[in-house]
């Protein structure tokens, strides 16, 4: 892996050019795979360039929080996995770790793309519990919206476990029902770099950005709506770079959807 | 003192250079710290009233050491950079190190009066005690202050530490790295003042007020039986640091 | 649920949609801390304290040619109306990149190499936009210990309740609303140095949110300057 000089990075850009040949605002090719761990209830394996994620989904029964009786739980959470990258350390997550976890959740839960409601089983007792795991395999630059879209391609392609006579999951048993997925919910970051704005920064992008801008939008009724928004970076935004952003992550949102059904 | 304005970061100071405390903006300077405005031909600068000490080639400062190493000392000069006293800065004698210790000499937590011979660009703080100034303090009590004060505490051409002196009996040494040590007969009424002068540091006719404050305190206090008038320099006191002539900084000791 | 949160343009707790909460400013609230303040939004309170310039441990985080800024933002066990557990939290770390993030554009990092510049924020009283509260009180403090700064930073959210739009969510508006937007803003550059948000929006109205965050900010950073210089003015006027 040949790395960049972020000071490379910086002039490239300056001209409106990417080191790897892409117009600003291009995503790099994005390839997914669902279905590969047979042991989870739903799963995929995305590619966004040279990044790679897997994200599983374990569907159980628990029960409920106290303050959300009738409401089912979904969890989100990332592994910065060591192989991934000479930068990750085994141990707990780390702040980037559990910003992309908590971004992604909430992209997906503020767009209530999976009903809470409709995963109640008993009221107060039993609710299913939705676990969506992403594992970052290869770091290539934009974990965020890599596992944005495995967790959205793992959650639409995930079955219900079948409970057997006791009320557990009955792990021998494949369910066919689908879990209830709506809105296609997907983040999309975008990066300033000098005076330009940038899709989908690569390692070495994310490496020379001063800022980023995480833009989560969904379908609802025939439109495109926003449903999150995380900055990150050591400086600054100005109404309009957010503004443009966000007019691209309306657009980049919808190209990206496509690629899952 | 002369009328300054208190500024905070971020306020506009006018259109110029700036200076130490305040920075450029398309040709505007802005100041950086909260702090007293002052403009010299051109030149916006603010004297900050709050912050740690940022060593500065030339200072006279009060150290403690913190580490002994192979011919030379680990200084603590009261900031986030080490700074190193070589031992040929030390003395000019010629010390045989494998027949003596240099603890003899300066020993783990004593305290130096010693100049600030240079600074690196990486904060390489470099440490001599050839200024005739320099020397080992020993006994008496130490006080840290906002590096910020010294020069209040100092007063003009001196004129306020050595009031305290007087009328104290003590010896006061102020480092500008915000350590002062006081040594005499009353050390707790001259500790006391010089931390007045500190909270009251940009009061008009700050003078008078410490002098009226000075007087209270010392009609009250104790009397203190002593040999010797403390602000004379005890020759006993000065380490023999080998060094004959040497030249005097400009500091303020 | 609208018709018990907005009657007629006023809010629950008598406010109007655009108005803040009141604030209080103090600077110079700790002794052992080098810089220190504590900030109020209405109910909610934290206090900050700065520690540094000063040496980094462990030794292997110190970057050669700049301060590091570390911040760590904590909620009392207490500051909550149910007692939420010691430690930090997946959601604490969030908000300490963040508010760090927000800060760091403003800091001269460059002025002190190898050293750390440590801030701690403390929520005493949570009602809604800890993380804005905590940054107003940091940058204070930041100020307070003598850090050489380009400017104070002033953070507020703005949200949605029903249709309207409304600026600093606290109370029932917090748990009940549609959106929560805080945005942290440095007002002579007109850059936005902190941005989130939850909730369902588009983009012309998310425009319009941000912007009456920003007006909030503006208010806050009077007032921010104002606590500044009357700790100082103070001695002047004895």
């Amino acid at each position: 892996m040949i790395e960049i000089d972020p000071l490379l990075v910086r002039e490239v850009i300056e001209d409106g050019k990417r080191v790897d040949g892409r117009p600003l605002d291009g995503y790099r090719e994005v390839s997914i795979e669902t279905n590969v761990v047979p042991s989870a209830e739903g799963s995929a394996r995305v590619r966004l360039g040279d990044t790679e994620v897997l994200a599983g989904v374990k569907i159980d029964v628990g029960t409920p929080f106290g303050d959300t009786p009738d409401e089912g739980v979904l969890m989100v959470g990332t592994e910065f996995v060591p192989l991934a990258s000479p930068e990750f350390e085994s141990g707990p997550p780390g702040e980037e770790a559990v910003e992309v976890a908590r971004v992604v959740d909430r992209a997906i839960r503020e767009s209530k793309s999976i009903d809470v409601k409709k995963l109640c089983i008993t009221p107060k007792e039993k609710v299913w519990m939705v676990y969506v795991d992403v594992d970052v395999l290869d770091d290539n630059g934009n974990l965020i919206d890599a596992s944005s879209l495995a967790a959205l391609a793992a959650l639409m392609t995930a079955k219900m476990p079948v409970l057997n006579e006791d009320g557990r999951v009955d792990h021998d048993k494949k369910g066919t029902e689908p879990l209830p997925v709506t809105g296609r919910p997907l983040c999309t970051t975008f990066v300033k770099i000098g005076d330009k704005i940038i899709a989908d920064p690569s390692s070495a992008e994310m490496h020379a950005l001063d800022a980023r801008l995480t833009v989560g939008t969904f379908e609802k009724d025939g439109h495109v709506k926003l449903c999150s928004m995380q900055k990150g970076g050591s400086m600054g935004l100005t109404l309009d770079e957010i503004d443009t952003i966000v007019k691209l992550a309306e657009q980049k949102g919808a190209e990206l959807r496509k690629h899952i059904k | 003192m002369s009328e300054r304005k208190l500024v905070i970061p971020g306020d506009f100071l006018g259109d110029g250079r700036a200076g130490h405390g305040a920075y450029e903006e398309d040709n505007n300077a802005f100041s950086a710290c909260i702090g007293l405005a002052e403009e010299k031909n051109g030149m916006h600068f603010v004297i900050p009233l709050s912050g740690i000490y940022n060593p500065k080639r030339g200072d006279g400062v009060i150290g403690k050491i913190e580490d002994v190493a192979f011919s030379r000392w680990i200084v603590d000069v009261n900031s986030p950079y080490e700074a190193v006293l070589p031992l040929a800065e030390a003395t000019e004698e010629f010390i045989d190190l494998t027949k003596n210790d240099m603890t003899k000499y300066f020993n783990f937590g004593d305290l130096i009066f010693v100049e600030i011979s240079s600074v690196s660009q990486t904060k390489n703080v470099q440490l001599s005690m050839r200024n005739r100034k320099c020397r080992k303090l020993r006994g008496g009590r130490l006080i840290k202050v906002t590096p910020a004060k010294v020069p209040r505490i100092i007063g003009k051409a001196g004129s306020m530490v050595e009031m305290v002196k007087q009328m104290t009996n003590t010896q006061i040494v102020v480092g500008q790295n915000g350590i002062v040590w006081v040594k005499g007969d009353h050390e707790d009424i001259a500790m006391d003042v010089i931390a007045l002068i500190e909270r009251k540091s940009h009061v008009h006719g700050l003078t008078d007020h410490v002098r009226a404050y000075l007087e209270e305190k010392m009609k009250n206090a104790p009397k203190v039986e002593h040999k010797k008038d403390y602000r004379e320099h005890d020759e006993q006191d000065d380490f023999d640091r080998g060094f004959e002539g040497g030249e005097e900084g400009d500091f303020q000791p | 649920m609208e018709l018990e949160l907005i009657k007629n343009g006023t809010r629950i707790d008598g406010r109007k949609l655009d108005e803040l909460r009141p604030i209080y400013a103090a600077v110079g609230v700790l002794k052992n801390a080098n810089g220190s303040a504590m900030f109020k939004l209405g109910n909610t309170t934290a206090i900050a304290g700065v520690f540094g310039p000063r040496k980094v441990f462990p030794k292997h985080q110190e970057e050669a040619e700049r301060a590091i800024l570390r911040t760590k933002y904590n909620m009392a066990p207490f500051a909550t109306t149910e007692r939420n557990r010691p430690g930090t939290s997946r959601r604490s770390t969030e908000i300490s990149m963040v508010t760090r993030q927000a800060l760091t554009p403003l800091v001269f990092l460059d002025e002190f190499p190898k050293t750390a510049i440590d801030v701690h924020i403390e929520v005493l009283q949570a009602d809604a936009s800890t993380r804005c509260v905590g940054i107003n009180a940091a940058a204070l403090a930041l100020a307070d210990a003598g850090i050489p700064m380009r400017d104070l930073i002033s953070s507020c959210s703005a949200g949605k309740v029903g249709e309207h739009t409304v600026l600093d969510v606290a109370g029932k508006e917090d748990t009940e609303g549609e959106l929560d937007l805080p945005v942290a803003y440095y007002p002579r550059k007109k850059q936005i140095t902190l941005l989130q948000m939850d909730g369902v929006t588009d983009s012309r109205e998310v425009k319009e949110i941000i912007k009456l965050a920003v007006k909030g900010c503006e208010k806050i950073y009077d007032e921010q300057k104002k606590a500044l210089r009357s700790k100082y003015k103070l001695e002047e006027s004895e």
